[in-house]
């Protein structure tokens, strides 16, 4: 049986893509994407802990992750379009109209 | 199960019921009939009736009586003080004769006053008199029921409130129903004498919680022999104060002065607060209080004194009176005098059955005085209706009231004159009506204890009694009527006199209460009063009074009967003595010599205050020199400082302008690309997880 630690590293590994991904890219459906690997890095890990303490609620857990995360991205896109509607452009850096 | 000691349970009833009633009568009396408004006060008065007979009946076969608790109320320290009722001999007489009488007065008031709020022209406030009546019985029976003085007072208050309501009952009018405040100014002057006495009480209560720790009878009285040795001072003072309290109530001198001017009130209110019930609660005080005035012979003289002093003082002013209720009135000072003074000199039981029979011949004859003054109105009325084409006899000023305009009513209200005669000659003390005993009793006992002043006092106003009210009788039943409406006067009807025929009842068997060699009101009140002892008939003294008695009738008979006054003739006695008669019909001079003495210096006093003090010292001086000056002054060198400027508004602004300059410097942290934001975030969460995982 693989120890739990790789699974860890795994997860802690994806997360990292993850944040990175969110922080450097400024094309709104690549960060989505990134957020997705973050979410799926706490999922691995939920699982992982899981399996090894042999509880179900780490389980149970990742089911309401994966319905957040598909009602964020149904939101998100939503959103994404009605703003290219408007701005002929979905750069990140371009919506900045709350500047101080 | 008459008898039975649970029945004592129902003590707090008596108090109950009437509430009843009042309540009733306060939610529901706008729609209902006049008729139902008055019979549901005249029941629950009934009913505080039958709880007290059931009371007494209990009290035959458990005579020591019982405490029955209703709620607690002040408990500090050692004092303990409930609302707690104290059912015994002394006290369920009270009840008795509160409720008994009062109940007759009720049902009396039903026909008195659905007349009389016609000729006052307000039918509205007949709804508002039963309302007070009610409230009167239970604040009597609180007075009379109480456990502790405080309760005491509490009731006591409580009927001094509802004598004030009912004295002002018509406040816009005077006695002859033009506008005016004369009522209202009877009723203001009731209340404030009475808080002159109440001010007494209230020094004996502070005195008597200070030197016994307590103000509950059972804990006074368990003491007061040993206090009375170790302080005599104290409780003669606490006596003598209360003296002054029962002076205010049961007006005796020097306090009398409010219960004439009473008279302003409808004729049941006379009769039952100012002469069965209210007035004689001073009487109820100094016997409650028995165990504490034997310890001090001193107080019991002085009150013995004031008694008999103010029983013939009282009766020769109304010698001289012409109102047909003023003369009650003073009498009814009179009579009040002799039980103060028999219960000044220990004679309880002589006090409390003088108090008993009193209540009733006093109701009867303030009833029927009722009666004839409602029959006057009745004259008239019909007179200024289906007269004989006199023009202006609206204008005329018609005074229902008084003896000059009757004459002759002996023929056009033939039961109320055997009413009102029944009840003079049981108050004149004629064998074998109830006021014989009772008098007989009070005038035996200080002639066999040895208080000799009081019993020649007493036998004096006895004699001057007898001839006041048989030139009552005289003036007003017999001869030819003096007015057109005494002429037109007609009876009243079967409910007011149903009542008073039942009174009358009473004042001729009264007697029976307490006759000589039964005395059964003395074994009665034994269990309660255990210093009493069996009054003696000492036949000299009956004989002296009742020989005095019938020379007075035959005297006011020889004076007034004999040559009946017509019309417009001055009184006999004015003639015959001038001044002496014109002093009595001024009563003395007395409220004269009180607005000398006291109201005007008191008047003197808040006008130099009003003048002097407040005007030309606070106002003219304090307020302009002081306040004005003053504050024009720190105002200036406030200004002359700058302190508003570089103060107060410097220490804002600064406050403003830092706010804005912090906002100038973080706004750029607002930078508007997201992925900042989400680094912050990101740096937040690490450093919060850092700071989790390496702090130990």
């Amino acid at each position: 049986m693989i120890p739990v630690t790789y699974y860890i590293a795994l997860s802690a590994v994806l997360f990292t893509i993850g944040a990175l991904g969110v922080l450097v890219r400024r094309n709104p459906l690549v960060i989505f994407m990134s957020i997705e690997l973050m979410l799926n890095a706490a999922n691995l890990a939920f699982v992982a802990f899981s399996r090894a303490f042999g509880v179900l609620s780490g389980q149970i857990f990742v089911f309401f992750v994966m319905t957040v995360a598909a009602a964020e991205v149904a939101v998100g896109l939503a959103l994404i379009v009605a703003i290219f509607r408007t701005k002929h452009t979905i750069n990140v850096d371009e919506m900045n109209t709350l500047k101080g | 199960m008459l008898f039975a000691e649970e029945n004592f349970h129902l003590a707090p009833w008596v108090v109950f019921f009437p509430l009843l009633g009042l309540l009733i009568n306060l939610i529901f009396g706008k729609r209902l009939p006049e008729r139902a408004i008055g019979w549901v006060a005249s029941l629950a008065s009934g009913a505080a009736f039958v709880v007290s007979v059931l009371l007494a009946l209990a009290l035959r076969a458990h005579p020591e009586g019982m405490r029955v608790l209703v709620a607690e109320w002040i408990h500090i320290g050692e004092l303990q003080l409930d609302w707690a009722f104290r059912v015994d001999t002394l006290s369920v007489t009270m009840m008795l004769v509160v409720s008994g009488v009062g109940t007759l007065i009720h049902i009396y008031a039903i026909g008195y006053m659905h007349e009389d709020v016609r000729f006052k022209g307000d039918p509205g406030r007949y709804r508002r008199f039963f309302v007070f009546f009610n409230l009167f019985i239970i604040a009597m029976m609180i007075l009379v029921g109480g456990d502790s003085y405080l309760m005491l007072f509490v009731g006591w208050e409580g009927v001094g409130l509802c004598s004030f309501l009912l004295i002002g009952f018509w406040y816009d009018m005077d006695t002859l129903g033009r506008p005016s405040w004369a009522n209202s100014n009877a009723a203001k002057k009731a209340f404030i004498t009475n808080r002159v006495g109440d001010f007494g009480f209230l020094v004996a209560a502070f005195l008597m919680f200070w030197a016994f720790g307590s103000l509950n009878f059972e804990e006074v009285f368990a003491q007061a022999p040993h206090l009375a040795e170790a302080m005599p001072g104290v409780v003669v003072a606490i006596t003598l104060f209360m003296l002054l309290g029962v002076s205010g109530k049961s007006a005796q001198i020097p306090l009398y002065i409010w219960l004439p001017d009473a008279m302003a009130g409808p004729t049941p209110v006379s009769a039952l607060i100012h002469a069965a019930t209210m007035v004689t609660a001073g009487v109820y005080l100094i016997a409650r209080s028995a165990p504490l005035y034997v310890t001090v012979p001193a107080a019991q003289y002085v009150v013995a004194m004031v008694g008999a002093v103010t029983a013939l003082f009282a009766a020769t002013i109304a010698v001289g009176q012409y109102d047909i209720k003023k003369v009650l009135a003073y009498s009814t000072i009179s009579q009040l005098g002799f039980m103060v003074a028999a219960v000044g000199m220990g004679a309880f039981v002589a006090g409390m059955f003088h108090l008993v029979t009193h209540a009733f011949f006093k109701a009867l004859l303030f009833l029927s005085a009722g009666s004839v003054i409602l029959g006057l109105e009745r004259g008239h009325h019909h007179l200024a209706h289906h007269g004989h084409g006199h023009g202006g006899h609206h204008e005329e000023v018609f005074d229902p009231g008084d003896m000059r305009n009757m004459g002759g009513l002996r023929k056009r209200m033939p039961v109320t004159f055997w009413l009102y005669l029944i009840g003079t000659l049981a108050l004149a003390g004629i064998f074998p009506f109830a006021g014989f005993w009772s008098k007989d009793e009070i005038l035996a006992d200080a002639f066999r204890e040895g208080y000799q002043a009081v019993y020649w006092l007493l036998t004096v106003a006895a004699f001057f009694t007898a001839f006041y009210m048989g030139r009552q009788i005289w003036l007003v039943f017999f001869g030819e009527a003096r007015h057109e409406a005494a002429a037109h006067a007609q009876e009243s009807p079967w409910i007011m006199t149903a009542p008073l025929m039942v009174l009358a009842a009473l004042s001729v068997l009264g007697g029976a209460l307490n006759l000589p060699g039964i005395h059964s009101l003395t074994s009665w009140l034994e269990h309660t009063l255990e210093m009493v002892h069996h009054g003696e008939f000492v036949f000299s003294v009956a004989a002296i009074s009742t020989v005095l008695a019938l020379l007075a009738l035959a005297l006011s008979w020889w004076v007034y009967g004999r040559r009946p006054l017509t019309a417009g003739q001055v009184d006999p006695l004015k003639r015959a003595f001038g001044p002496l008669f014109v002093a009595l019909e001024n009563k003395w001079y007395v409220d004269e010599g009180y607005w000398a003495v006291f109201v005007n210096r008191y008047v003197d006093l808040a006008r130099w205050l009003a003048e002097k003090v407040e005007w030309a010292f606070w106002h003219e001086w304090f307020h302009d020199s002081v306040l004005v000056r003053g504050f024009n002054f720190l105002s200036k060198t406030l200004l002359h400082l700058r302190i508003d400027r570089q103060v107060v508004d410097a220490f804002f602004d600064g406050l403003a302008n830092l706010t804005a300059r912090v906002a100038r410097r973080l706004s750029p942290l607002q930078n508007g690309f997201a992925r900042s934001y989400a680094l912050t975030v990101l740096l937040g969460v690490v450093f919060i997880v850092g700071y989790l995982l390496f702090k130990g």
